[in-house]
């Protein structure tokens, strides 16, 4: 390839052609601020504060969107552009809610550390806020829209990764906001609550609602009996909360943290991701052999679900009936669990750790009350909200010890690890149906094909009385609708369809960590199945202790007491 | 015209909005467009709602609220700032009790500003409608309005 030849604050470089000024001034080491700038959206040059200054141009260039070309001699921060970036910075912040002290991304702001990095320690501006009003009235996400900076990073990843169009400008200028249509709130309009933009909103504009206080208030309650299970997912991904590289897992750390947080029994969702793999598997099969709407599609995502209630209503029959396994973890525990115990259900208090803003709305479904008048998860937390809670413990995450689930939902199965991957779910499937249905063992466990973070992915499996059977795999909401739609025009080859909203699975979920980008979320994934390959059992009918929930209480997957628990329904929205 | 029958003179394209807005809403007594006439824009053009409102939000020409039978729109720009403009604003503030921005009870005037009209050499200048208006001096203003407080819509 031939190099180009470029100068940065006079010194010679040799980049390689296609670059933009950012990347390849990152690449030699330069940092060069940004604020409405993501990795993997698409580039707006919205913000100007990547501004810098190539010889012969009179104006500023947007270092995210202009291509290197030879000979170019760029600088990166000369007092011309530092009073650009400063001026830019300072015009934000008047209209922008300043009491970082209050405010959930204190520490953890990108507009206040660019503020920091520029050296802003007034405001030559006057302020000039005008403070509209919050959107506070779904269960997953708040809107403040006095934070907000119109980077529009959430308009891009609703409308390009998700394509949906719920957020968007409305105005112009700098009374312009970015609200679902006509300023309406997210409640009233066809949001799935995915969190995406929660997950790349640089302030705190958008939000997951925090609910920690509700869980400190539950652990001090001596009352109550305080349960915890953990997504497969969050462990891993948690390190990153405290800065640790991408691509390691923190199960024992997990355990240890949330032990030290106060929780009476720490579990893993693991356990019934097992039980939902012998509930949805054998679905799946009841719906082939006795002709019952064809493909199944998987139902473990409630952004998926709350996508399918809005946008296709009448396609609801083809959503797996089985519960995600958080529903099933809050079902068990207060039905199964609580006799086990001898507790009233009432006194049993279920907090979820999960990867995901639209959890928080799935546990408030009113279908979801095992107990009438008792909802059977109590409070989900976003990877995020249990970081806070280990900083405000005073825990030094990265340096716990590790230490092991307890029982009897602890012990759990490599197909349990890997839901939380895009193709997961669909392996872990494939691993119990070829077993069950061809009565002999699985020769390679890895179904490779459905892996990995291609948008749609396909693979067959041979079943005994069935012949090949086609299956899909689809992640971001995106390709989720391009299934749907192949399937409504009666085109769709598959029995068995996996979905999940987010881009990666729930290893890229709304609620993870910050910063969260497609080269993280590959790193996630090979941690997951690392997680996988270290486990003694890899097959969910293999799990003793969801065979023992069966012999115990459930009887039977499918069984009377699967339906009254384990199984729900979907209603159509709009 | 129902809005169908304009809707059925475009292409279905999204490239027509604006001039399907615009013409839309110049048919309308009170110059604005209601979110369930919007809804069936944007599904006949094939764009989305969100999309629909951003664009009506951004232009100051449409409007989401019911407006007065006649729109004074004062130029505010800097030759016709500097040419008195200020008293023309004042005068019809009194004349009609309204705020910049503001629709009369009667729902006749609505006044509001508006950008450089191209008329700056002869300034100060106002429009109402498709017709503007030159040279300005509060009485000229005065007597403009009078005139079209008999114009009842047709």
């Amino acid at each position: 390839m031939n190099m180009i030849n470029i100068k940065i604050n006079n010194n010679d470089y040799q980049v390689k052609p296609g670059l933009t000024i950012l990347e390849a001034a990152q690449e030699h080491g330069i940092k060069i601020p940004t604020l409405c700038h993501y990795p993997d959206l698409k580039i707006n040059s919205d913000c100007r504060i990547c501004s810098i200054e190539v010889k012969g141009k009179k104006n500023l260039l947007t270092a995210c969107s202009t291509p290197v070309v030879e000979g170019m001699e760029i600088k990166t921060h000369s007092t011309k552009v530092l009073n650009a970036r400063k001026t830019i910075t300072e015009l934000i912040l008047t209209n922008h809610e300043t009491n970082c002290t209050q405010c959930a991304r204190n520490m953890n702001c990108e507009l206040q550390s660019l503020s920091n990095q520029l050296g802003i320690d007034e405001n030559r501006f006057e302020y000039r806020l005008v403070s509209q009003p919050k959107d506070t009235f779904n269960p997953s996400i708040t809107r403040n829209p006095d934070l907000c900076i119109k980077c529009g990073r959430c308009i891009d990843v609703c409308k390009d990764v998700q394509d949906l169009t719920v957020l968007e400008n409305f105005g112009r200028s700098h009374e312009v906001l970015v609200v679902p249509k006509y300023g309406k709130y997210l409640s009233d309009e066809d949001c799935t609550l995915c969190g995406q933009c929660s997950s790349v909103c640089p302030v705190a504009a958008i939000t997951e609602n925090d609910e920690t206080e509700k869980v400190w208030t539950a652990l001090n309650d001596e009352s109550k009996h305080v349960i915890v299970q953990v997504a497969p997912s969050v462990r891993v991904s948690m390190g990153e909360e405290f800065g640790a590289e991408a691509g390691q897992a923190w199960t024992g750390q997990i355990v240890t943290a949330l032990r030290y947080l106060g929780f009476d029994q720490v579990f893993d969702t693991d356990f019934t991701a097992d039980l939902t793999i012998l509930e949805e598997g054998n679905e799946l099969l009841h719906r082939v052999h006795n002709g019952g709407t064809l493909p199944m599609m998987t139902s473990c995502c409630p952004g998926w679900v709350n996508f399918m209630e809005i946008e296709y209503p009448e396609m609801l029959d083809h959503l797996s009936t089985s519960k995600s396994p958080q529903q099933m973890f809050g079902a068990i525990a207060k039905t199964y669990y609580a006799q086990l115990k001898g507790l009233d259900p009432k006194d049993i208090y279920v907090v979820s750790v999960m990867p995901c803003t639209a959890k928080k709305y799935e546990a408030k479904r009113e279908e979801m009350q095992s107990n009438e008048g008792i909802f059977d998860v109590d409070v989900v937390l976003t990877a995020r909200e249990l970081g806070k809670m280990v900083r405000q413990m005073g825990i030094d995450f990265l340096t716990l010890e590790e230490q092991e689930f307890d029982n009897p939902f602890g012990i759990t199965t490599g197909a349990a690890a890997i839901f939380g991957a895009t193709g997961g779910v669909m392996e872990a499937a494939l691993r119990t149906v070829y077993e069950v249905v061809n009565e002999k063992p699985l020769e390679d466990l890895n179904f490779k094909s459905v892996r990995g973070m291609e948008g749609i992915k396909e693979a067959e499996v041979e079943l005994k009385g069935l012949g090949k059977v086609k299956v899909a795999v689809a992640h971001t909401l995106k390709n989720a609708r391009k299934v749907v739609e192949q399937m409504k025009a009666g085109e769709s080859p598959y029995a068995f369809i996996e979905i999940m909203a987010c881009p990666g699975g729930c290893i890229g979920g709304g609620g993870q960590p910050y910063n969260t980008t497609n080269a993280k979320r590959e790193k996630r994934i090979e941690a997951t199945y690392n997680v996988d390959e270290a486990m003694i059992l890899r097959k969910s009918h293999e799990n003793p202790y969801v065979h023992k929930l069966y012999e115990d209480f459930l009887v039977k997957p499918l069984g009377e007491k699967s339906h009254q628990y384990l199984h729900t329904h979907y209603k159509a929205r709009n | 015209m129902p809005l169908q029958e304009i809707l059925e003179k475009y292409p279905k394209t999204g490239d027509h909005l604006i001039e399907v807005l615009l013409e839309y809403q110049n048919t309308k007594m009170n110059h604005y467009l209601t979110e369930e006439e919007l809804k069936q824009i944007a599904k006949y053009l094939n764009v989305t709602e969100s999309r629909v409102s951003s664009v009506v939000s951004f232009y100051t020409f449409f409007s989401l609220e019911p407006k007065g039978q006649h729109v004074i729109q004062i130029c505010h720009d800097v030759p016709c700032y500097v040419n008195d403009q200020p008293s023309l604003v004042k005068t019809i503030k009194n004349l009609l009790s309204i705020d910049v921005g503001q629709t009369t009870e009667d729902k006749l005037f609505t006044l509001e500003y508006t950008s450089c009209l191209g008329a700056c050499d002869k300034a100060p200048a106002m429009r109402i409608g498709e017709k503007t208006f030159t040279d300005l001096t509060p009485n000229k203003v005065k007597a403009i309005i009078s005139e079209y407080r008999g114009k009842r819509h047709a």
